[in-house]
């Protein structure tokens, strides 16, 4: 590996060095070589191997164990856990509204961040401070983005329920169903979320060359036209980037739904990630949870490393 | 005109739509708590009882420095181990620091999330629970691979012929580290800080896991157990929201260029 590493350095050279310099120590030597340079990552190597891959590998055994998260006693259950998910009505609910949060939120996101971006990318007085009270939210803890939103849609004294008294109509409970707390849910997070989809956007915009546009207008394109033909295939990496990483963090919610639901009613608005926690702490079925987590694991990947494949082959280069 | 004054109104929705939320926020913060006036009410009068209330009653002094202290802690850190691995990284691309640099991106795509429950028995059995160092190395660990992908990405911008250069000028290969790259690092490393920052700051989950005594909670698990132990005081639990947002607020304020230009150029770059 050294001599591999010494070539790619044109100034580097061994066999002159050791011509040079006789009496160099070989400890001194590895010093002045490039290859010794790699001891840099180390440190991330060995952060990487404690706290990702050591749990990674103690997460598959757990799964296949019925271990409650504190004793020193368990036994191995083989796949119980898993035939257990993936037969149970409860765990595809669950399933099924990760991914309503995963690419539901990604949609909306990205849909409202371009429609924003393309917007504010125009001649407007003012814009920046449009910008910034779209932005705002992402600085803010999403935690407590979920509480202030519950404060709008709870049913007794919520400020969405106040606004329908006082046209007459009858208070709704808008989180004590189950799907429609999903979405709900749902657009909190696309709320707080779309300002860093429309920055993003709005960076890619403001790179297109004018001469592009401008040539497609003499060739008589419609504004329309414009858009679909020019603008949108040259955004194409900020959208693989945007999309890919709201997929990640879609796919993930935790805080907004700890803050506004619980998951609940019952389990109808549960996601991996807080059923996880529900089964872990509460529950005490550590096994299903390391369960669930390495199905958490799959999905996203699946997801993630998917989207980016797929969106990194429709992008055309400048 | 019809357009331009069909675009007004369209920017004028937008702000409205988005600043409701804070709007309530504010409201109901400085609303008496026996005040029980519709949420959209402006208060008559200005009381500031409920955020000295909260102050006290949440101990929200004593989570500001916990917090203060994860956040500082796990940001240098992470800076620091990212700095060093990029740059190898990015200088000598080898097929073996390849598979490591993809290694490191994948990470970045599989969340800490779907380890939480084998990590949290790894931490138990390291006596790490309710520890400062345990949950500072954790948000590094997690926060390394976008870290070491921006940096990668910005020393590959640098000219090579800077290194060789000064190599050839007696410069070891470690000094060309520290006087050659590190300061070209600034802008990079004024988004990594900001990025972290912000995640780490308002992280609720791993603190959720990981910090269980109550002298080194973070703001975040302050408040939400303040929330579900004063669910009906609205306006103290609402004045306590604020007060939490305060610190990332005066951050946003004054570094607001690298807030935005960070983030921007960390994803389309990329």
């Amino acid at each position: 590996m050294i001599t591999n590493q010494a070539k790619q350095s044109p100034v580097h050279d061994e066999a002159r060095e050791n011509e040079i310099y006789p009496r160099r120590s070989r400890f001194r030597r590895f010093f002045d070589s490039p290859a010794s340079l790699n001891l840099m990552y180390l440190p991330a190597l060995i952060f990487f191997a404690l706290f990702i891959i050591y749990p990674i590998t103690q997460g598959i055994r757990i799964s296949f164990t019925n271990w409650d998260g504190y004793s020193a006693h368990y036994s191995y259950v083989g796949l119980e856990k898993y035939t257990y998910m993936f037969t149970d009505m409860k765990t595809r609910r669950v399933i099924l509204n990760t991914l309503v949060y995963g690419i539901g939120s990604t949609l909306l996101q990205n849909v409202f961040g371009l429609a924003y971006a393309v917007f504010l990318n125009g001649k407007i007085k003012g814009k920046s401070l449009v910008r910034t009270i779209v932005y705002i939210p992402v600085i803010v803890s999403p935690l407590i983005m979920g509480y202030i939103w519950y404060f709008i849609f709870q049913y007794n004294g919520g400020a969405l329920n106040d606004i329908l008294l006082l046209f007459g109509n009858e208070a709704v409970d808008w989180l004590g169903k189950g799907p429609r707390a999903v979405w709900l849910m749902t657009f909190v997070n696309t709320y707080q979320f779309m300002g860093v989809a429309m920055v993003v956007y709005l960076a890619g915009l403001q790179a297109i060359p004018k001469d592009f546009l401008e040539a497609a207008e003499v060739d008589g394109a419609s504004g329309t036209q414009k858009f679909l033909h020019v603008t949108l295939p040259l955004l194409a990496p900020a959208v693989t980037i945007s999309i890919v990483l709201n997929i990640i963090g879609g796919l993930k919610l935790f805080d907004v739904i700890m803050a506004m639901t619980s998951g609940g009613p019952g389990y109808a608005s549960h996601s991996l990630s807080t059923m996880m926690y529900d089964l872990y702490f509460p529950r005490q079925d550590a096994g299903f949870a390391a369960a669930l987590g390495n199905l958490m694991f799959v999905l996203i990947s699946a997801f993630g490393l998917g989207a980016l494949w797929l969106l990194r082959r429709r992008e055309v280069d400048l | 005109m019809t357009k331009k004054i069909f675009t007004y109104l369209a920017a004028g929705f937008i702000c409205i739509f988005h600043f409701i939320p804070f709007y309530l926020l504010i409201n109901l913060a400085l609303k008496d708590q026996t005040d029980t006036s519709s949420k959209w009410a402006i208060p008559q009068y200005l009381s500031l009882q409920n955020f000295i209330e909260v102050w006290s009653q949440a101990r929200l002094g004593q989570a500001l420095v916990s917090t203060l202290i994860i956040t500082g802690c796990s940001v240098a850190l992470v800076v620091l181990v990212g700095m060093l691995a990029a740059y190898p990284l990015a200088r000598f691309p080898t097929r073996w620091n390849n598979i490591i640099y993809t290694f490191s991106i994948a990470i970045l795509i599989v969340p800490a999330l779907t380890v939480l429950v084998p990590l949290y028995k790894f931490i138990v059995e390291i006596h790490g629970i309710s520890k400062y160092w345990s949950i500072v190395l954790i948000h590094t660990t997690f926060f390394l691979p976008t870290v070491i992908f921006l940096y990668t990405g910005f020393i590959r911008t640098i000219p090579r012929e800077l290194d060789e250069a000064a190599l050839i000028d007696g410069c070891s290969r470690y000094s060309i580290f520290l006087r050659i790259i590190f300061p070209l690092l600034k802008p990079v490393t004024a988004s990594v800080i900001i990025l972290t920052m912000l995640s780490i700051w308002n992280d609720y989950q791993f603190s959720l896991f990981f910090l269980q005594k109550r002298a080194v909670q973070t703001v975040p698990l302050v408040l939400s157990q303040f929330f579900s132990q004063y669910q009906n005081n609205l306006p103290l639990a609402a004045a306590g929201s604020l007060l939490s947002m305060v610190p990332m607020a005066l951050v946003y304020l004054f570094l607001q260029k690298y807030f935005i230009s960070g983030l921007a150029e960390g994803a389309v770059k990329g």
